[in-house]
């Protein structure tokens, strides 16, 4: 068996009273990747879970781990472990019971168990509180509790479902990254389900967006970022400023990209056809700002190309970084993100003219 | 919300019932209690404190209590309802808690009109109901002959709750079967109320952790509904300690209650100082259960907060 048929999905679709939640999704999960998940609420990453977990039954399609095909298996019979949304932890029962409970209902005898609850309360750092019960817990606590009980049976593959969604944003940065090392340190192949896509980016390996039942890009973070394949997949990872136009020049090395008051040029052909709608995707961090304009890049023939200039609308000060909302001469607003690398450095204030100017390889150009 | 301003408003906001208590049982139970310690006058009760000589003096007869431990028959109608009550409350549990628990698991949208056939018998008069019982269990009632039907007579008269095949009625069982018909519901509401608010994920984390459905009923569902069984057995237990009207109508010669037994000595003996002993006592029964509840309560309060 190769690795990369660890977990396979095949043509999953799971239908609710007709609508399809889970729409034909197939894909292929490496051993010890963390794969994750990414998707507005209703866009059936839930589903695609529970399915996994066993918790519903597919309409359709298979889903096959290190060979054993998982259909009619129920959930108690499944080599993975679930972490719950706001972790299901059982209120009766102390931290260690709640650790064990996996564990006994294998029949493994009490030394052993003991022993395994013993080992993951030290791999969460949680030995003191063995006795307690989860509501004498903090949320962070009861979160690594969570991550113990889920991998106390060493499950061949652990499911998060939103693991950080019940923290507050202070503790979630913090816990993101324990989390993160806990689940490197064992070394266990994940899936998990997030609508937060700084989570996503932080833990996963790879990312698979998701809407309306159906993987939209799947990718390492900074692909998806960095290379989004659609308006949707751009617009939902991170901040970003989309410009509708039409291809004017596509030749190997360059294209050209007609926003009205905005010029793209761009680094690489397209492989398009010339006048056709398409729409440049610019990340707000990529854009220098300045009250200056700027020299065109070497490579950019000299005139309007990627520069603009603007009056700043609105500035919102982050302390790391400044983002300015500039207003183009069409009333279009430019989103734009500058790191304060300096402590005084020339700064603008509302109401200024503005430059605003990127490279050539700043922007994504999408078709779709 | 604040009622009132001050501690004064307070006070009375707690007040309130503490004072309705106070007026309509502890005064009555003191009554009761002063009774019980009394001299039976021919016609009255004798007063036990009284201005003699020029000095108080009370008179305290605790003899009625010291009967209470000779004569044994009043030991054995108090086993008899601890007995009874007990059997009662423990079949309202094996059958009010399936009934509670498919309750809360049904349907959303059904739920209001399960609810409602829980509690619809409740619409009709106590004592009707359980008068229609003594016609049914009766010879060539309904509820008898399809019990005669499927032998199932024989089986009780085997296990001694009936003294032989087709004689129902005036026997334990018809007396069990009454006490469990009328308290069924008290056991059921506070069942499916504990058993409606369950995290119903709890299950799924159980399955996913390798649980079968039963382990995961018996290791998370009961653990988790232990207060509604409480209250539930305690709302079947008490009264039935005490209950007179089902022993009454559905009881026979060997099914002596302690509410019978209340019954006799004060309108056939006549004697209200062994009356109220015998109260007094019943009431000491049923409130430690009740302290022992209350207690876990607290404890259950204390650990939420």
């Amino acid at each position: 068996m190769s690795a990369e048929a660890f977990l396979q999905i095949r043509n999953l679709v799971k239908e609710f009273d007709g609508h399809r939640a889970v729409d034909d999704v197939s894909i292929d999960i490496v051993k010890g990747e963390v794969f994750a998940l990414l998707g507005s609420s209703g866009c059936g990453k839930t589903t695609l879970l529970r399915m996994l977990a066993g918790f519903e039954t597919p309409t359709s399609g298979s889903i096959t781990l290190e060979g054993q095909d998982l259909a009619g298996l129920p959930p108690y019979a499944r080599p993975m472990n679930m972490m719950f949304q706001s972790y299901a932890l059982f209120p009766h029962l102390s931290v260690a019971d709640n650790i064990a409970f996996g564990l006994r209902r294998d029949g493994l005898p009490a030394a052993e168990v003991a022993a395994r609850v013993d080992a993951m309360l030290k791999l969460v750092q949680l030995g003191a509180f063995a006795k307690r019960k989860p509501h004498q817990l903090s949320g962070g606590q009861q979160q690594r509790v969570a991550l113990a009980r889920s991998l106390a049976k060493k499950p061949r593959l652990l499911l998060l479902d939103e693991p950080l969604g019940a923290l507050d944003k202070k503790l979630r940065e913090e816990t993101q990254i324990e989390l993160a090392n806990i689940i490197g340190d064992v070394g266990v192949s994940c899936v998990m389900v997030t609508h937060d896509q700084e989570e996503a980016m932080t833990m996963a390996s790879r990312i698979a967006v998701m809407s309306q039942g159906r993987f939209l890009q799947v990718g390492a973070p900074n692909e998806v970022y960095e290379t989004p394949t659609s308006r949707f997949v751009a617009g939902f990872i991170g901040n970003v400023n989309l410009m509708d136009g039409t291809l004017v020049e596509d030749e190997a090395d360059h294209a050209v990209v007609d926003c009205g008051d905005v010029k793209h040029w761009v680094g690489h052909g397209i492989t398009g056809t010339l006048g056709m709608p398409v729409t440049v995707a610019l990340r707000p961090e990529k854009i220098r700002v300045g009250a200056e304009p700027p020299e065109p890049a070497p490579e950019i023939p000299a005139g309007e190309f990627n520069r603009v200039r603007g009056t700043v609308k609105d500035m919102a000060y982050f302390g790391s970084f400044t983002v300015y909302r500039l207003q183009l001469a069409s009333g279009r607003i430019l989103k734009i993100s500058q790191s304060n690398t300096e402590r005084h450095g020339a700064s603008l204030t509302l109401r200024d003219v503005a430059w605003a100017s990127w490279s050539p390889l700043a922007q994504v150009v999408l078709t779709q | 919300m604040r009622i009132g301003r001050g501690p004064g408003g307070r006070a009375a906001v707690i007040g309130i019932p503490y004072a309705w208590l106070a007026a309509f049982f502890l005064l009555p139970f003191l009554v009761v209690a002063k009774i019980s310690v009394s001299e039976m006058e021919t016609t009255s009760v004798k007063d036990i404190v009284a201005w003699k000589d020029g000095a108080i003096a009370f008179s305290l007869k605790f003899g009625n209590y010291l009967l209470l431990t000779q004569d044994s028959l009043y030991f054995s109608t108090y086993v008899a309802s601890l007995n009874y009550a007990a059997v009662t409350t423990l079949l309202c549990l094996a059958i009010g808690y399936p009934f509670a628990y498919f309750m809360a698991r049904s349907r959303r949208t059904l739920q209001p009109a399960l609810l409602m056939l829980v509690m619809l018998p409740f619409w009709t008069s106590f004592l009707l109901r359980v008068y229609a019982w003594k016609a049914l269990l009766s010879e060539q009632g309904l509820a008898a002959n399809a019990i005669e039907a499927v032998g199932l007579d024989r089986v009780l008269a085997f296990f001694g709750l009936i003294p032989g095949p087709g004689q129902l009625m005036n026997t334990p069982f018809s007396l069990v079967l009454g006490m469990t018909y009328t308290y069924l519901p008290f056991m059921i509401l506070p069942l499916y109320s504990n058993l409606t608010k369950m995290d119903l994920r709890l299950l799924e984390a159980a399955s996913d952790l390798g649980a079968t459905a039963w382990t995961a009923f018996w290791k998370i569902t009961v653990p988790l509904s232990r207060a509604g069984i409480i209250a539930g057995a305690m709302l079947v237990f008490i009264p039935c300690v005490g209950e007179y009207v089902i022993p009454e109508l559905l009881g026979g010669p060997q099914t002596q209650m302690i509410g019978r037994t209340l019954w006799d000595e004060f309108f056939s003996n006549n004697d209200w100082p062994m009356a109220c002993t015998v109260a007094v006592t019943m009431v000491l029964l049923v409130i430690v259960p009740v302290a022992v509840f209350s207690r876990y309560q607290a404890e259950v309060q204390e650990r939420r907060a």
